[in-house]
């Protein structure tokens, strides 16, 4: 029985150290430990808090990243076009001022040489005229020796001028 | 040296060569511990044989001094001092030494070895009429009381070491000591005060964590068969009648309105359990007091339980080698190996107990406090 009959002397002593030493932890041991416990859990949460929202922000970046690329990539493309309708344009239009040159060229060089041969025929027209009366003359010397002859033809030229 | 034995308590868990080396270390501890005691009965047995029954008792009970080794015929004991006062004698202050093992009367007190005695054990005073009576006060600083201020010492020094640490340790990954004890606080406040304690748990927290120590530290002093341990402090029902008497008080001050109209007007009952005959009341009055009388018989039996158990298994090894010697060594095999299997039993038990009183009275506080819809 006397296992389950509390002791009076054990009892004091008991409620007395548990209750000072209950004070005494509270005070130095559990608020200091429980209140760093906290505070480092919610240092934790912090830091992943703000982790993630670095985490969001960078995936905003990139996304930026992304469309910024994207603008300038069409961009390169639209100049790259415009370059190409540029060097076309420019290219067309030198092949025009050429040919158009060339016909000019051609043109002058048709009217030289038409110049030419002008100038070349009116001198062998020339020539021919100068020939021409020459051997007429000499023809004429000849046949004018003989006097009759010489009357025949006076005939006939008035013969002509008579027609006329 | 403290904190290296801690970081290998740490190590228990993860490693299983130290684990074992801890159990082998009961092994080699139990038998001296079970000697020592049946040694002082050696006289007493010489003429009536072992007797269990005395033997087992004598050691799970309360003494006066602390027995620590008997060779031969001496026993070698700590003497604790006696704090006494008596209406006829006044206040007495004396080593227990003076007693000399309970066989002299010193200044006209002793201690009273008469087993059909109600006070069998107790210090006894003798009157003029020649009676024996008990002195009014007695407080002295027996066994389970020296035990008591040792682990309470042992965790003042503990926790407020571990509270130091993490003051310098702000901010850093818990070191040494520290980390072996993080796990068990978080384990309190998460799953014990958090779980059960809707109405701000952490002003229970210094309590709770308080006793959940006292029992688990107390728990494996108990199951160390040495001094300073060995004393059954948490298998005394006087500790752990002041234990539950605390969780009472607690629960009962801070107990709401809600708690109280549960009680003496409880919500979907009928009407006639409450009138004329208050029967619903009466049981929940009741209940008011078998709630902490159960937390008190739970510690209290299970911790003596798992030493009565333990010294019966040693008794076996005195009770057969009185009839052969060969059959005490014989037996002693079995003793032991049941003994190693019921230390390991008895280290879940030391943390489960703690684990039932703590969650049990969280649970108590949790329903004086809840906020009903």
């Amino acid at each position: 029985m006397g296992l389950v009959i509390p002791d009076y002397g054990l009892l004091f002593w008991m409620a007395l150290t548990f209750l000072i030493v209950l004070f005494i932890l509270k005070k130095f041991a559990w608020k200091p430990i429980l209140s760093s416990l906290k505070e480092r859990e919610d240092s934790i949460e912090e830091a992943l808090e703000s982790a993630q929202k670095a985490r969001e922000e960078m995936g905003k970046l990139h996304a930026d990243n992304e469309k910024i690329l994207a603008e300038a990539r069409n961009e390169r493309n639209e100049m790259l076009k415009e370059a190409k309708e540029v060097k076309q344009n420019i290219i067309n239009e030198a092949k025009n001022v050429a040919a158009q040159e060339a016909e000019k060229m051609l043109e002058t060089a048709r009217q030289f040489i038409e110049t030419e041969k002008e100038a070349a025929v009116n001198d062998m027209k020339e020539s021919i005229a100068s020939f021409s009366i020459q051997i007429a003359e000499k023809i004429l010397r000849k046949q004018l020796d003989d006097p009759s002859k010489q009357k025949d033809l006076i005939d006939q030229y008035l013969k002509d001028i008579k027609l006329n | 040296m403290e904190i290296k034995k801690l970081v290998m308590y740490n190590n228990f868990t993860r490693n299983p060569l130290f684990f074992s080396l801890f159990v082998l270390l009961f092994v080699f501890m139990l038998p001296t511990e079970m000697l020592a005691q049946h040694d002082e009965e050696i006289h007493e047995t010489k003429e009536k044989g072992f007797q269990p029954g005395p033997f087992i008792f004598d050691h799970i009970a309360d003494a006066y001094d602390w027995h620590v080794l008997t060779i031969g015929e001496n026993h070698y004991s700590i003497p604790l001092p006696i704090i006494l006062y008596s209406e006829s004698r006044g206040f007495h202050v004396f080593m227990s030494s003076k007693f000399h093992h309970g066989h002299d009367i010193y200044n006209g007190f002793k201690i009273e070895l008469d087993e059909a005695s109600p006070n069998k054990g107790k210090i006894v005073e003798l009157l003029e009429n020649g009676e024996f009576e008990k002195p009014i006060i007695n407080i002295s600083i027996t066994k389970n009381v020296f035990a008591l201020f040792f682990s309470v010492a042992l965790m003042l020094y503990i926790f407020i070491s571990i509270a130091k640490s993490y003051k310098k340790n702000t901010g850093k990954a818990p070191k040494g000591m520290q980390s072996f004890f993080e796990p068990l606080i978080i384990f309190v406040r998460d799953d014990i005060a958090k779980a059960s304690i809707q109405n701000k748990p952490e002003k229970y927290m210094p309590y709770l964590l308080t006793i959940f120590f006292f029992i688990v530290l107390n728990n494996l002093l108990g199951l160390v068969p040495i001094f300073p341990g060995g004393a059954n402090l948490t298998g005394n029902i006087t500790v752990t009648l002041v234990l539950a008497v605390f969780t009472f008080v607690i629960t009962t001050v801070k107990g709401n309105k809600a708690y109280w109209t549960h009680i003496f007007n409880a919500p979907g009952v009928p009407w006639w359990l409450k009138i004329p005959i208050p029967l619903m009341p009466v049981v929940e009055i009741v209940g008011m007091f078998t709630k902490p009388f159960v937390l008190m018989v739970r510690l209290f039996a299970n911790i003596t339980a798992g030493h009565i158990i333990v010294l019966g298994f040693y008794s076996l090894i005195f009770i057969f080698g009185e009839k052969s010697i060969f059959a005490g060594y014989g037996i002693s095999i079995v003793s032991i190996l049941f003994t190693i299997f019921m230390s390991i039993l008895e280290l879940l038990v030391a943390f489960i107990q703690a684990y039932v009183f703590t969650l049990l009275s969280a649970l108590y506080f949790g329903m004086a406090t809840e906020e009903h819809h």
